[in-house]
């Protein structure tokens, strides 16, 4: 049965929905959760919505300009853009969305597209704070990258497919198929550059508000503030579905969705309560060190096996 | 004195031989007088204000030795973020200004700019007895009196020192205005808008800055 | 620490010697002696460090007296010299050659007492205060809280306890 386009359409629309309303509620308990480690009672786990809704009630904004104004709007573009064009759930005609062979290039390159678009509109800002926030963003995630490349290089050298939707498939049929047994090296190099990526306690030096505050989002405020809060919801879901895509054997239905996500997620969580923070200099040597020697490795794993 | 020399008009050669004019009170401020910002529908704003109130960002600058009642906060003790109360470091992202103990003059133009910077609505938390009257240093040469001659302040907090209860009491109280709708700084200050900026103007001398920079 | 005061005493003209502990001596010294003595003491008896310069008012003897408080690192010894200025005429020679963080103390005595060092790195720049337009706040004629009340809106009903009588009639009321 093909769907026609409207109701793909909307039926991405519903899953974008969910996605988004669990990225909201999933950030809440995360943080309930570092919280709780801390001692503290922590904050409400709907804090979110409140954050949004009163982020978009602000009755006065300001710009700097075109690009400071399209900033969010690129990052927003890359989330929803990330989520587009990635299966969510497999076997399901409804929630496969747009995806389509050879679409983790695609996915790959909307990952770096947000940043890019920030870093444009956060340059225009001014804020010198928001410069250095950039500099460092983007070196620490080019290093994460690398990582992240190789890995998926090695899945596809070990699936021959570069399709999302076709990884997921070569792995159904029991927890022994999935990437995390059968390649093992490329699943710790793709999930350490995960923590990377998701930008979780070691390596969150760019976006913490302790650190020179508070890199790039400085000037952003009220509706972009928002849209960036929204983005930051949706891309923190969809990043986990792909690893679960990738590494984890996918999903057929939105609780299993839902448990797998939550746990990838999870693990940056537990990395980043027990890690205290790196500096910028420390995590990109990091991630030149031990991912991407686990990431070449992982290749030569793939193509021995193959 | 050439701190007013880097404000002025001047001329400028570039590293690649170019030469351009720079204008820096024209081009690092912005001097549009701030507007009245009117409410949306009551029913609308009613919800508005009931998100705002469970979401105060407060701006992580301490201008005086309150501030040092302010990190206690954050601490499992007392846990202000169980109240939706979080630390924001930039003054465009924070709703919420508390302003710690005694303000000195010098610190008073730096609070005006970050304040003006803050995106409506704006709510201001004046702690300790220094803002109320001056407190102990009411006969000092340069710490101010009265903080409300100078920018809006929705909740005053009692004490020398108050204890970070007393600020938590204050966070509530402050909710409980924004929940009736009354804590509208912002539209004060730009109703009043010369009499606040003749305030400021009279006790910061040397006013070096356009008179409203968002 | 005698042979020090002795050897002082055998160069300069010292007056108002104070003994105030062991290892603190007090001594007065003429205005125009004083770059000449600092030298002394830094170059060739070892007190390499300045610790403070001061200055206090004495609006009724019409001076204003400075004081340099020198350390000697390896004897832990510490030597404070007194030097009296004409308040009328409130000039005194820079030390910025010796002890180059001197020129942040006087930089802070010229803003607050009004005392002039000629030729001290940015002497006349702000320290604390920004755009002062009064004389000098410390200096004792400068009455604080008349100027506080004419600036800083005082707010009314405002009561002060001389904190002694009040503590004594709320802790003992039944002392009188």
């Amino acid at each position: 049965m093909e769907l026609t386009l409207t109701s793909r359409i909307l039926y991405s629309l519903l899953g974008l929905f969910i996605v988004f309303n669990y990225g909201l509620l999933q950030s809440g308990v995360m943080r309930k959760i570092v919280a709780r480690v801390a001692g503290r009672y922590g904050i409400p786990v709907y804090q979110s919505y409140f954050d949004i809704i009163k982020n978009l009630a602000k009755r006065s904004q300001i710009t700097h300009g075109i690009m400071f104004y399209l900033g969010p709007i690129f990052r927003l573009g890359g989330g929803i853009g990330l989520f587009l064009f990635m299966p969510m759930i497999f076997g399901s005609i409804y929630f496969k969305n747009f995806s389509f062979t050879g679409d983790i290039v695609l996915l790959m390159y909307f990952q770096f597209f947000g940043m890019l678009g920030m870093a444009l509109g956060a340059g225009e800002a001014g804020h010198p704070n928001s410069t250095i926030g950039i500099s460092r963003g983007l070196a620490q995630f080019t290093t994460v990258e690398i990582s992240f490349t190789l890995a998926i290089i090695a899945i596809a050298i070990q699936y021959q497919t570069l399709s999302v939707y076709n990884i997921v498939a070569a792995q159904q049929g029991g927890i022994l198929h999935w990437t995390l047994f059968q390649n093992p090296v490329a699943t710790l190099a793709g999930m350490l550059s995960f923590l990377g990526i998701m930008r979780h306690a070691p390596f969150n030096v760019v976006m913490a508000p302790q650190e020179i505050p508070i890199g790039p989002p400085t000037e952003y405020h009220s509706t972009y503030l928002g849209m960036l809060q929204s983005n930051r919801a949706i891309l923190h879901i969809v990043e986990s579905a792909l690893f679960m895509n990738l590494f984890f054997g996918g999903a057929t239905n939105w609780i299993e969705f839902i448990v797998k996500t939550f746990f990838i997620y999870f693990t940056t969580v537990f990395v980043g309560v027990v890690f205290p923070r790196y500096r910028v200099d420390q995590s990109v040597a990091w991630f030149v060190k031990v991912p991407l020697v686990i990431g070449v490795l992982g290749v030569i794993y793939a193509t021995y096996i193959n | 004195m050439t701190r007013m020399d880097d404000l002025k008009k001047r001329t400028v050669t570039a590293p690649d031989g170019e030469v351009f004019t720079v204008d820096p009170m024209k081009e690092y401020f912005c001097d549009k007088r701030p507007e009245v910002q009117e409410p949306a529908h009551p029913l609308l704003e009613k919800f508005f204000n009931w998100a705002r109130s469970n979401s105060l960002w407060v701006l992580g600058w301490g201008t005086g030795c309150g501030s040092i009642e302010l990190p206690p906060l954050t601490t499992p003790r007392f846990d202000m973020f169980r109240y939706g109360v979080q630390m924001r470091p930039t003054p465009r992202q924070a709703g919420v200004f508390i302003i710690s103990g005694y303000l000195a003059v010098k610190t008073l133009k730096r609070v005006i700019r970050a304040y003006e910077q803050m995106q409506g609505p704006k709510y201001i938390i004046a702690l300790g007895s220094c803002t109320i009257n001056g407190g102990m240093y009411y006969d000092s040469f340069n710490t101010i009196n009265r903080l409300d001659h100078y920018i809006p302040v929705d909740v005053y907090i009692t004490g020398c020192m108050p204890r970070p209860e007393a600020i938590l009491s204050g966070f509530v109280e402050l909710k409980k205005r924004i929940r009736a709708g009354k804590a509208e700084g912002a539209n004060d200050y730009a109703e009043r808008f010369d009499w606040y900026k003749a305030n400021q103007k009279k006790v910061i001398k040397g006013w070096d800055m356009p008179d409203y920079n968002w | 620490m005698n042979e020090i005061l002795e050897k002082i005493k055998s160069k300069y003209e010292i007056t108002d010697v104070l003994q105030k502990r062991d290892d603190l001596l007090f001594f007065s010294i003429g205005k125009k002696l004083l770059v000449d003595i600092l030298n002394y003491l830094k170059e060739l008896e070892g007190f390499t460090h300045l610790i403070m310069l001061s200055s206090v008012d004495w609006l009724e003897e019409n001076k204003f007296q400075l004081t340099y408080i020198l350390n000697h690192p390896v004897n832990k010894y510490d030597i404070a010299i007194r030097v009296d200025i004409d308040r009328d005429n409130p000039v005194m020679d820079s030390i910025h050659h010796l002890w180059i963080h001197a020129q942040t103390d006087q930089r802070e005595i010229k803003e607050l007492f009004g005392i002039d060092f000629p030729g001290s790195p940015g002497v006349n720049d702000d320290f604390v205060l920004e755009d002062w337009d009064d004389i000098p706040p410390m200096r004792r004629d400068f009455d604080t809280l008349k100027y506080a009340t004419d600036n800083f809106f005082p707010r009314e009903g405002r009561k002060s306890y001389d904190t002694k009588e009040y503590m004594k009639s709320k802790l003992y009321p039944d002392q009188g």
